[in-house]
């Protein structure tokens, strides 16, 4: 059996790939209703994260012609990405698990050295407190990280620690 | 419905840790407490599967469009396989790349390496593997470049690679490095994965079959995606 190549930082330069279109999922016509997440990104000092390559991925609603649940954005002078995409609903976990809505957010930069993995989900939805990965968070604190506050009606905000007192729960993928 | 096959854990020393002390830029950036290991549900097992059409494909990195002439710098064909852990190849995966110039600078404004830059290169690739896993791109070779890592810090040649596979547990970014590079050793990127024959699978062989006479250097550099396996799930927790 072969082994996975490495991962290896995306560096400070990858912008050379970024297509800021990519970070509306509704860009191929997608309808459903239209929701924005954005969120700032900081260090283990507290010092904005600029150069980060932040990706999204939802498995709802369904894949289909019109949206293919993936985003990318880039974190912007302010630490700040954005995207706006279609609310997801809930999925299936394992057995007869539900999971609450969610969507999976990879975050990419130069002194990252492989793709660090949270979930982000919604202040308010339901679902919460029977989801399967939440539960395994005891820390009340640790797991408000990952449920994005609604700022206003369809608008959230998520903002991501990378390190120290406040750090997001990340995932062992 | 039953559930959806997960993804093996990688081998042990095969990835890199988020704290890599040689990496400085790192110091930051790590988690500071354990990750937290979930079950794959379809949220892991599934993951982007772009559309060529929508996504339109850049080969020939040598001519950018409008351009009136070809990159300068050594003309290069890269060709490889890509395939999961058991060997079964990923047809149809968008592969994206991105490199510095022949001389070693980025055609990115944060890039203030004094070197020049070629307008007539702008780094940027995208390309699908075939029904088969097989992909293939024309390039130049990129310049080794200095870093502010530590003093006299040069990064070896190479050429950045972002992969999807088939799930999103399976998202890859990596760097194609050239055999024989003498900077490898001194590398703490490279380095900052702990198996020294897991690194040699970043590193691209000349290939002098695929080598064009008369026209371009051929190297060969396949890619390995994780692979499923019916891995029992642990104990589920922070450890």
């Amino acid at each position: 059996m072969a082994h996975a190549t490495p991962s290896q930082t995306i560096g400070p330069y990858w912008h050379l790939l970024l297509e800021p279109s990519w970070a509306d999922l509704t860009r191929f016509g997608a309808t459903g209703e239209v929701i924005t997440l954005e969120g700032q990104i900081t260090d283990g000092a507290g010092a904005l994260v600029t150069d980060a390559c932040v990706e999204i991925w939802q498995t709802s609603p369904p894949i289909s012609e019109t949206f293919d649940g993936f985003g990318r954005s880039r974190t912007d002078m302010n630490g700040m990405f954005h995207f706006k995409t279609i609310r997801p609903g809930p999925t299936p976990g394992l057995g007869n698990a539900q999971q609450a809505p969610h969507l999976a957010l990879t975050i990419l930069a130069r002194g990252i050295t492989k793709a660090l993995m949270t979930r982000v989900y919604f202040e308010g939805d339901d679902g919460q407190d029977t989801d399967p990965v939440l539960n395994l968070i005891e820390d009340p604190k640790r797991r408000a990280t990952l449920i994005a506050k609604k700022t206003s009606e369809g608008s959230y905000r998520t903002d991501i620690c990378l390190q120290g007192p406040a750090e997001t729960v990340f995932l062992d993928v | 419905m039953s559930d959806p096959v997960p993804f093996r854990p990688y081998a042990a020393g095969s990835q890199p840790d988020y704290n890599a002390p040689t990496y400085g830029s790192t110091a930051l950036r790590h988690p500071s407490q354990p990750l937290l290991r979930v079950p794959h549900s379809l949220t892991e097992t599934t993951g982007p599967q772009h559309d060529a059409a929508r996504y339109p494909k850049r080969d020939m990195l040598t001519q950018v469009a409008g351009a009136p002439r070809e990159s300068m710098g050594q003309r290069i064909v890269v060709e490889g396989h890509v395939t999961d852990e058991d060997g079964r190849p990923v047809p149809n995966t968008m592969i994206e790349i991105w490199m510095a110039n022949a001389a070693g600078r980025y055609h990115h404004e944060g890039d203030q390496h004094d070197a020049p830059l070629d307008e007539h290169f702008d780094g940027a690739g995208r390309v699908f593997t075939d029904a088969n896993g097989h992909y293939r791109y024309v390039a130049i070779k990129p310049g080794a470049y200095p870093w502010r890592n530590h003093h006299n810090a040069w990064r070896p040649n190479h050429i950045h690679y972002s992969l999807f596979g088939a799930g999103f547990a399976s998202r890859l970014i990596t760097q194609m490095y050239f055999e024989g590079d003498p900077l490898l050793a001194l590398d703490p990127i490279y380095n900052s994965i702990p198996d020294p024959a897991a690194r040699l699978r970043m590193v691209a062989d000349l290939d002098i079959g695929l080598t064009e006479p008369e026209w371009a250097l051929g190297y060969r550099f396949n890619v390995v995606l994780r692979g499923r396996g019916a891995t029992p799930f642990e104990e589920p927790g922070e450890h």
